[in-house]
């Protein structure tokens, strides 16, 4: 447990990780990745009851966390390493012939943390109401959580996910969007818009919170308020306001930074406005 | 004959007493289906343990996740629908949730085949196997009856990792033993002969069994096996029967595309070559009819696997 000046410095941390990894592998997501930073930190560090030295992929009498929105690896297997799951140090593998860092999370690899791979959207929702309903029939009270991104959120599965878990009142688990507003092909409002999320979301039944995914008391009161709302029959979403690329002035707020690298110079750049820390570099 | 017919029965139904009792045996076992309860026949099972039944409605794609969520925390899911529903359907979402990530789920799929009948081609799934057979750590089980169906089905919940299970609609002669072990992998020597090799897959292991007969009145003795499971392909009994005969036939409720025919010349042609005849649907639609009616009219009967049989061996050097 971190107080909240604490986490906004690993949240820092898992951002310059973020930066490097994906700069050292000349590939891969830096937008979600940077928008989801704090959530996961949040959720890593401060909300979910979980310990790396037990942690087994069936995830027996400890909180689950299933990412959705597979390609936002760097920022899952930056949170990962930073609570202990592996070595820092292996965060330099991120992409390469050999990894267990695979492009997308894959669970091929004895990588540990990950209970299933991602990277088809829409998919993980799904898997998470499973293994949610796997914990209901074990009357193991822990929670699931799941974290999709938006543009994900136009892949049909999510709402018959949706519909599935309202009907059958999975109300052990939370679900998060990181509301980033972006997609690789632009704003998501120019693609195909969301609407109104937090009204769908309650119109298929579910308890909807939205909160600001970039305020770190934010993120922890609107985790405190989904862990109060468990058990009431309802699944819970929590849709993070956030900007994708967040972090970085030259990568906020555009879909440019969706799946493109950084050049050394702009790494250079972007380490400049991510102070150090002190927990250190990979 | 050694076998004979005890009674026609569909497989699903063999599959729906399997669900029912692997599900008493092992309280794991949890069971999801998309609207077909009934058609899907598991019934019973949803009857006597309706905690562990999850009913999905018509949304295939989210029930393949559901059940993958279970399997990786520990349960055992049998997911049910008709066979088009739960392959192409959700192609994807069995290649990454359930193949890539080998995770336990056992897909149930019913109405398989063109023997589905009148419902035409939208529903008569003849490309499963292949879809099924691509997906890397995959088994995949076709059985010919009733009881190998129900004996198929407690193999699939015993046995750790992703299985296929394909079964059909109509009823059919029910002709092997109610008491057998089905072991997966592992071909099944249902007539033996030096002449020609037929391999048979699901229904279509009955008319290949009267071409056997039709044949030895011509005096060609022909060798029938029973490729109920179509992986992992039982190569060495292929291998061993076909060194033995020199030819082969392979009869499936299928495309050309994917199916066992292709599957086992690919074996052939790399291990022991020999002339192969196909019979299956070649690679076409069906229609609506009536099962005996269509499996005349698309080439399936024992008539044609006796004419596949005779040109085989003709074609031996």
């Amino acid at each position: 447990m971190k107080d909240t000046r604490e986490l906004i410095e690993v949240a820092t941390q898992v951002r310059r990780d973020i930066i490097r990894m994906v700069t050292n592998a000349a590939s891969g997501h830096p937008g979600g990745s940077m928008s989801s930073a704090d959530i996961l930190t949040a959720l890593y560090f401060n909300v979910m009851e979980h310990n790396p030295e037990t942690w087994t992929r069936e995830g027996k009498g400890q909180d689950m966390f299933f990412l959705s929105a597979g390609h936002i690896s760097p920022v899952y297997y930056s949170v990962l390493a930073r609570t202990g799951y592996f070595p820092v140090a292996e965060l330099n593998t991120f992409r390469k012939f050999g990894t267990r860092l695979q492009g997308h999370p894959s669970v091929r690899k004895g990588l540990p943390g990950v209970h299933e791979p991602a990277g088809s959207l829409g998919q993980g929702l799904s898997v998470a109401i499973g293994a949610a309903l796997a914990k209901r029939l074990e009357q193991d009270p822990h929670t699931v959580y799941c974290l999709t991104g938006d543009g994900e959120c136009e892949e049909g599965q999510i709402w018959e996910a949706a519909m599935f878990a309202a009907q059958h009142k999975v109300d052990n688990l939370v679900a998060m969007t990181d509301w980033n507003g972006q997609q690789i092909d632009g704003r998501v409002d120019d693609v195909i818009s969301l609407g109104d999320l937090p009204g769908k979301w309650e119109k298929f039944g579910w308890s909807v919170i939205v909160a600001d995914g970039h305020d770190m008391e934010a993120i922890l009161e609107a985790f405190a308020e989904a862990k109060r709302r468990q058990g009431a029959g309802k699944p819970i979403i929590i849709l993070f306001r956030t900007d994708m690329g967040h972090g970085v002035d030259f990568m906020a707020g555009t879909c440019q930074w969706h799946g493109k690298a950084p050049s050394k110079e702009q790494c250079e750049e972007a380490m400049k406005q991510l102070k150090e820390t002190t927990l250190g570099d990979f | 004959m050694r076998y004979t017919n005890t009674g026609n029965k569909d497989t699903r139904s063999g599959f729906g007493a399997g669900l029912a009792e692997a599900g008493n045996r092992n309280p794991e076992i949890v069971a999801l289906c998309a609207d077909l309860i009934g058609s899907v026949k598991m019934d019973a099972f949803v009857k006597e343990h309706p905690d562990r039944f999850f009913q999905c409605g018509i949304a295939e794609a989210n029930m393949i996740g559901v059940a993958a969520g279970l399997a990786l925390s520990g349960k055992v899911p049998f997911v049910g629908s008709f066979a088009n529903f739960v392959t192409a359907r959700v192609l994807d979402q069995i290649r990454q949730a359930v193949s890539y990530g080998n995770t336990n789920v056992k897909i149930a799929a019913s109405h398989a085949g063109i023997t589905l009948g009148e419902d035409g081609a939208t529903h008569q799934t003849m490309e499963d196997l292949g879809l099924m057979r691509m997906m890397p750590d995959m088994v995949v089980i076709n059985p010919c009856d009733y009881n190998q169906t129900k004996a198929a089905t407690i193999a699939a919940a015993e046995y750790n990792g992703p299985v296929y299970l394909r079964f059909g609609r109509p009823s059919v002669p029910n002709f092997t033993p109610a008491d057998q072990t089905f072991e997966i992998g592992k071909a099944w020597v249902v007539e033996p002969g030096n002449d020609v090799t037929i391999f048979a897959t699901g229904h279509l292991v009955w008319e290949a069994l009267q071409a056997v007969d039709q044949l030895k009145e011509e005096g060609i003795n022909a060798e029938l096996i029973n490729i109920h499971t179509i992986k992992p392909l039982d190569e060495e009994a292929v291998l061993a029967s076909v060194k033995k005969t020199g030819a082969a036939v392979c009869a499936e409720e299928h495309l050309v595309a994917g199916g066992l025919g292709e599957l086992v010349s690919g074996l052939l042609a790399r291990n022991e070559p020999a002339p192969v005849e196909f019979v299956s649907v070649d690679n076409r639609f069906g229609q609506s009819g009536t099962p005996a009616e269509l499996m005349t009219a698309y080439g399936l009967d024992a008539a044609h696997i006796v004419e596949a049989a005779k040109k085989a061996i003709s074609r031996k050097r």
